[in-house]
């Protein structure tokens, strides 16, 4: 059958073009630099980053753009950016700045035609449709019991997260990314119930994130929550649990995960 | 000078920057002269194949990549819509393509004994080397590379495979002949052994 790898991906939080949130304990590396963390991550095997542009003021969003060129001089692997995206001009200037990917969230719920547009302009590989989730309890708008609010989690939409996941892949997005907003931040493991329904019923791969604390939320996410990727934020950026070392308990937990190998490349 | 084909579409920069990061000089190029004297010449590509192929007919370079590059002797390397477009035909578009290997292009199928299978492929995949090339030199067998695709090629004659991978089913991953040299997956997007391959490439004589 198929034997695609479980992508793990390690997501940096960038405001004005630093590294904001918990990363603290690499040794030469400036933490700060959201250049150095991808190049460090790259070289740990991650298979893919996301960075999510947390900067406020729209007119400090071109420095998340130098980033990208940045990143993209010195990382072969996919990556995409995020946050505040809103328009299809927004993601063609990430793209052009050499990401592979854009995630699309709040922008998407405001205008779920940025999702097509999106998709013919560059191609649905492009377009990952991001949504953050809250458990809400079933409802007659909310059938699964779980809903998709915005910005940051402040604004419920009325969309149940399995009808915007299937609108999303009708409308032509590539990839979901399911955040769960209630295990953000609290290490109890994602949210596998939300996770496996979105992925039973789209034919699209589908990111778990948000509450990965230990390296059995991985193994839970790839194998219960049937994710074909996973996001990871504070598990690797205290340095508890570094991706090789994520990476030999999913496989000796028998998930498919992608081998580091060593090349060497010829100098120029 | 390495010719990267501009057939408007695609990313075509991210090849540029892997090239530039292995210390090789290329051009991002449309016009057949600058091809034609190119030493090696590399068509990219995220998209579609009738798209591809119509904006190659556009452009003119539909002879220029048959007689001035392949024909000629120049090696050449496809990268993802730059394997499928080499076969005679398509599925996707049922596009005509540029028939410098003899074969076809298939779509995944949509389910594999019941179970949907996710198509487009989006991942890293293992990559069995079917057959020894020198491009492959220094990586290992089995080792993943990173694929986007939703079709795959058939060669007509199955010994043009020098590799292949599993996706529900087994397909070709890579196909070789003389210069002619062709991956269904992103060397500039599989780490440290798609550059690997890039690389060698750039140093096939």
């Amino acid at each position: 059958m198929t034997m695609l790898a479980k992508r793990i991906i390690p997501c940096l939080d960038v405001r004005d073009g630093k590294v904001t949130k918990g990363v603290r304990f690499l040794k030469n590396v400036d933490v700060g630099d959201p250049v150095a963390m991808a190049r460090y991550y790259y070289n740990e095997g991650a298979d893919e980053i996301v960075f999510y542009d947390i900067t406020a003021s729209n007119e400090r969003r071109g420095i998340m753009l130098d980033v990208v060129r940045a990143v993209a001089r010195e990382i072969f692997i996919p990556f995409s950016v995020g946050g505040g995206l809103r328009t299809l001009e927004d993601m063609r200037a990430v793209l052009l700045a050499g990401a592979e990917k854009v995630s699309i969230d709040s922008g998407a719920v405001r205008n779920p035609a940025l999702i097509s547009e999106g998709a013919r302009a560059f191609g649905s590989q492009c377009v990952v449709l991001s949504m953050q989730v809250k458990k809400t309890g079933a409802r007659a708008d909310v059938p699964t019991g779980y809903e998709v609010v915005i910005d940051g989690g402040r604004r419920p939409t009325g969309r149940d997260a399995l009808a915007w996941s299937l609108d999303g892949e009708r409308l032509g997005a590539g990839e979901l990314c399911i955040n769960s907003i209630d295990r953000d931040g609290t290490k109890l493991g994602y949210d596998l119930e939300i996770t496996r329904r979105i992925s039973e019923a789209v034919s699209i791969p589908v990111i778990a994130s948000g509450g990965a604390g230990e390296p059995a939320h991985l193994r839970d996410a790839f194998t219960a929550g049937l994710a074909d990727a996973a996001i990871v934020a504070s598990i690797v950026h205290y340095g508890e649990h570094p991706i090789p070392a994520l990476k030999s308990y999913l496989k000796r937990n028998g998930v498919e995960i992608r081998d580091a190998v060593t090349v060497d490349l010829a100098p120029p | 000078m390495i010719a990267i084909v501009d057939y408007k579409a695609g990313n075509l920069t991210s090849v540029q920057r892997a090239l530039e990061f292995l210390g090789h000089q290329s051009e991002i190029t449309d016009r057949p002269e600058r091809i034609v004297a190119a030493d090696r010449v590399i068509l990219p590509g995220v998209g579609a194949a009738g798209a591809t192929m119509e904006n190659l007919r556009a452009l003119g370079l539909v002879e220029v990549l048959r007689d001035g590059v392949a024909r000629a002797g120049k090696p050449f390397l496809g990268i993802c819509i730059g394997i499928q477009v080499l076969l005679d035909r398509s599925e996707e578009d049922d596009a005509d393509c540029l028939g410098i290997i003899a074969g076809r292009v298939a779509r995944y199928p949509r389910s594999i004994d019941g179970r949907p299978l996710k198509v487009p492929q989006i991942g890293w995949n293992r990559v069995r080397q079917t057959r020894p090339h020198r491009v492959f030199a220094g990586v290992p067998d089995n080792t993943h590379f990173y694929f986007v695709n939703s079709y795959y090629p058939i060669p007509d004659d199955p010994s043009m495979a020098i590799a292949a991978s599993d996706y529900g089913i087994p397909f070709t991953a890579a196909v070789a002949r003389d210069n002619v040299l062709a991956t269904q997956f992103h060397l500039e997007k599989s780490g440290a052994a798609g550059l690997k391959l890039l690389d060698n490439f750039c140093r096939l004589k």
